[in-house]
């Protein structure tokens, strides 16, 4: 039996995200180097909003007076004005710290709900278990947007300030979200609690709190970065689809893509493209990033979808690197 | 038939090199292989888990997948396999060379008939009319000694028990006529009766069908039951080969000396198990830990549907520092009485009472402080440790559970003292699960087992999963530990010369009744019960002489025993 001391990779490389990057090659790669890339540009813009705006994402007027409704891009307005009399590069990149702050309230809402309830709901079994799975899948019958609507005139009467607009419109997603959380978490719960080690800590004594938390709960959440992934896209289109509707967040309280887009619809037919183009276009990026890195996850995470570099065939084995240690 | 003379060269392997890439780089599965087989011959190739024996056999159809790098010639008829295009290797395939594979439940489709599962081998590389194509299934069944098989042509594979599924994946490798078969642990996921069965039929695929076999195998009885030639393989390389009479008897590499003397043999637990009744019985004798008296178990059926009696009227006794050995095939209901004795299945009727307590109806309340006595050690030694805790937090598990410790760095002292028992380096503590081999996992395993000083061991096969040099010392470790520490243990095993070399006294379930209890000699020397001598029958023993007249003797009596159902019925 050899005593020899594994060799573990240091702790930067062992975090998320970055061992994937490390494992991945060739188009595997292009995929979650690109949605990466995308979504640090997204969250850098969320961050540096007030260094980058030229504008605040409320403002009308600067020294000179009023902008003007409707200007074309070119000028004092990069990207033209809006036909409220917005700057609209200005609310485009106020518009990623919106985006930013939903996604993080809702997933941060919806996920400990999720997990907790699924958790409890896989391990214990029985009629809770049946309730609680019966519940969410009402709520997956409804369209989301329709409940999204409902639970935004709930909270907050359909429109509000920043914080209310961001609270109403995460909650709303939150509760399409946790019947997600729920069905995976309690899907891997059911699959874990048959393991031999599960079975093996019972044998020993352990409670039914260490079993859950010390060696359930850790094995099931493989699949959470998938998930969250794709419902940070699916939280951005929600919010873009109530603010598209009316129900999002006043101008005035917040840059926000999908209530631009609702005011420009009448610009696209007079010509005027530079209102819906760019806050569609950020809408459209983010997602597209944040799905790729989430597909890419997805990919890497199960082995037989996972590209590898070829083997060469005369590829070294460990006496030809001590050969060649020797001869160097 | 196969189109090639007897004694023609069917397949020949030269310099094959194989290179996998995976996440942790390179690594070379075989290396420098040359073998040949002619037809009507059974070449076995032997080898540990990891030795390249599979791949090697994967490659002659060339079923490896996309990660491998070949190199070298495979060459059935005059086709290199390694080098033609996919259309032609899609002709070979079945024509040329057919699989046999490990597990039959996997390898047949559910929602299909084995009829028509037969018949798309036949229509992939001909025109058949569907009339033809299920004569041909029926003859082929029939050939392969599934009774009545202008009916059962028309089954699905779940009506069929998991023998005769194995007939029928062999069925559909003879329905083409391909030169080659090759047999990838064909009996592994089979029990012993009805590994003989199977061995019978691969013998007569070799003389009646004049097929060359390559025979995938880590067992050597089932190597000395049917192998004309064997090739022993070890870290891709095959240090040895020779027919199978001469490998038995004059092995030539050191690693085959090793191989050979680890397989356990009926009759070598005689002596040490009348030691240590010896010594027992100047201890104390002491109250049974465990009592079992017309135990009923059952599984509740589905909604209107009775439950299944997986044990039935079974009693026993395990007493103080005793060894119960539990034999039976799968299905006997051995793991259930395994099970129910660690309190995860309970009992349906009669009476269970372990170490004072009465197991039926027992709340885990009035049980979970008497789990401090008793240990538990899994089959699986892959899944029964959690794979996000390192190997010395799991060990500790049960000291913290029980309060002995704080947390897991606080047991370390007690966990590098227990690891030490079990010979393995302190340094393992720090390492995952899967950083460890099978053994070294089992080990482990059976450190945590006895971190408690428990009075009683459930051992339910621990070393089936493990290639047999590991399964020698794991064993040797098991009677070591048991020695020292001196707990009853209840050891489950299907294999009855493991049994043999730890057990005191040896159950023999079948059908969920106990059909024979008794002393190693009682039981393994002069057996009674019918299904006892059968099974004592159908072990093979690593022997090719010895074997082949035990062959003749178990047909014999299975001969007779049909005789006697026949007059019964």
């Amino acid at each position: 039996m050899s005593t020899t001391t594994v060799v573990r990779p240091s702790i930067w490389s062992r975090l998320p995200l970055v061992r994937q990057l490390a494992q991945s090659v060739g188009w595997q790669r292009g995929m979650l180097v690109a949605g990466l890339v995308i979504i640090v540009v997204f969250l850098l813009t969320a961050a540096l909003a007030p260094i980058l705006a030229p504008y605040r994402f409320d403002q009308l007027r600067d020294a000179n007076g009023t902008f003007g409704a409707q200007l074309p891009p070119g000028g004092a307005h990069l990207l033209g004005t809006t036909v409220g009399g917005y700057d609209v590069l200005s609310r485009v990149i106020w518009g990623a710290q919106t985006a930013v702050l939903v996604i993080v309230v809702a997933v941060i809402l919806s996920i400990f709900a999720g997990v907790l309830l699924g958790l409890v709901s896989g391990y214990f079994g029985g009629w809770l278990d049946r309730v609680l799975v019966v519940i969410c899948d009402a709520i997956y019958a409804f369209p989301s947007l329709l409940l999204a609507i409902v639970m935004s005139i709930v909270l907050s009467g359909g429109k509000s300030s920043l914080s209310f607009g961001i609270l109403a419109a995460a909650i709303s997603i939150t509760v399409v979200f946790i019947p997600q959380y729920f069905r995976v978490i309690r899907s891997e719960t059911v699959r874990i609690k048959a393991e031999a080690f599960v079975e093996s800590a019972k044998v020993i004594g352990a409670s039914n709190a260490r079993v859950m938390f010390r060696h359930v709960l850790r094995n099931s959440t493989r699949t959470l970065p998938l998930i969250l992934t794709l419902n940070a896209s699916e939280a951005i289109l929600t919010l873009a689809g109530l603010g598209f509707l009316g129900f999002g967040i006043e101008p005035t309280s917040a840059a926000e893509w999908g209530f631009d887009l609702n005011k420009s619809i009448s610009d696209v037919a007079a010509g005027i493209w530079w209102t819906s183009i760019f806050p569609g276009t950020a809408i459209v990026l983010v997602v597209l990033g944040i799905t790729l890195v989430g597909e890419s996850l997805n990919d890497l995470a199960d082995p037989r979808l996972r590209t590898r570099h070829r083997a060469i065939a005369s590829s070294a084995t460990p006496t030809e690197v001590d050969e060649l240690e020797e001869a160097l | 038939m196969s189109s090639l003379a007897k004694g023609q060269e069917a397949l020949e392997i030269d310099d094959l090199n194989v290179t996998f890439a995976t996440d942790g780089g390179d690594v070379r599965a075989v290396e420098g292989v040359s073998l040949s087989v002619r037809s009507g011959e059974v070449l076995a190739i032997v080898g540990e888990s990891g030795s390249g024996k599979t791949v090697t056999a994967k490659t002659i159809l060339g079923l490896l997948p996309e990660t491998a790098t070949t190199s070298g010639v495979v060459l059935i008829g005059n086709d290199n396999v390694i080098e033609i295009p996919h259309s032609r290797l899609r002709e070979i395939r079945g024509t040329g060379a057919a699989m046999v594979f490990q597990e039959p439940s996997t390898a047949l489709n559910p929602v299909y008939t084995v009829g028509w599962q037969i018949a798309e081998g036949l229509r992939a590389h001909g025109r058949y009319s569907k009339a033809e194509a299920r004569a041909k299934a029926i003859d082929i069944m029939t050939r392969v000694g599934i009774p009545d098989a202008e009916h059962r042509v028309d089954y699905y594979p779940h009506q069929f028990s998991g023998g005769q599924k194995q007939r029928i994946v062999i069925a559909m490798a003879l329905v083409l006529d391909p030169e080659i078969i090759v047999a990838d642990e064909p009996t592994t996921a089979l029990d012993v009766t009805v590994q003989a069965e199977i061995l019978d039929l691969l013998r007569r695929c070799r003389d009646e069908f004049n097929t060359a076999i390559v025979l995938i195998t880590h067992n050597m009885g089932v190597v000395a039951d049917l192998a004309d030639r064997v090739a022993v393989m070890y870290q891709g390389r095959v240090v040895e080969e020779a027919d199978a009479v001469s490998l038995f008897h004059h092995p030539e590499h050191d690693y085959t000396k090793r191989l050979l003397a680890a397989v356990p043999f009926i009759g070598a637990g005689t002596t040490r198990t009348r030691e240590r009744a010896a010594e027992r019985a100047a201890g104390t004798a002491g109250e049974p830990l465990v009592v079992a008296e017309d135990l009923v178990i059952e599984y509740p059926g589905r909604l209107g549907r009775g439950g299944f009696r997986a044990v039935d009227g079974v009693s026993f006794h395990i007493g103080a520092r005793e060894v119960l050995g539990l034999v039976g095939e799968s299905g006997s209901g051995k793991t259930t009485i395994g099970r129910t004795i660690g309190g995860l299945t309970k009992v349906t009727g009669g009476s269970l009472r372990v170490l004072g307590q009465e197991m039926l109806g027992v709340h885990e309340k009035d049980f979970r402080p008497l789990r401090h006595d008793i240990g538990f050690v899994f089959q699986d030694p892959a899944t029964s440790f959690n794979p996000l805790l390192t190997i010395a937090e799991c060990v500790a598990e049960p000291l913290i559970v029980h309060g002995k410790a704080q947390d897991a760095a606080a047991a370390r002292s007690r966990v590098d003292e227990l690891l030490e028992a079990v010979q393995l380096p302190h340094s393992y503590g720090d390492r995952y699960p899967h950083e460890l081999s099978g053994g070294q996992r089992q080990r482990a395993s059976l450190a945590r087992a006895i971190a408690l000083q428990p009075k009683l061991l459930i051992a339910d096969e621990p070393t089936s999963a493990l290639d047999v040099s590991v399964q020698a010392k794991v064993l040797e470790l098991f009677a070591e530990l048991q020695r020292e520490f001196g707990f009853a243990a209840l050891f489950i095993s299907h294999d009855l010369a493991v049994v043999d070399l730890l057990a005191d006294r040896i159950a023999v379930l079948f059908k969920g009744r106990l059909v024979e209890e008794g002393t190693g000699e009682e039981v393994l020397v002069a057996p009674k019960h019918p299904y006892t001598q059968r099974l004592l029958a159908s072990l093979p023993v690593p022997d090719p002489i010895l074997q082949a007249k035990r062959r003749e003797d178990l047909r014999r009596l299975r001969a007779s025993e049909l005789a006697d159902t026949g007059t019964d019925g």
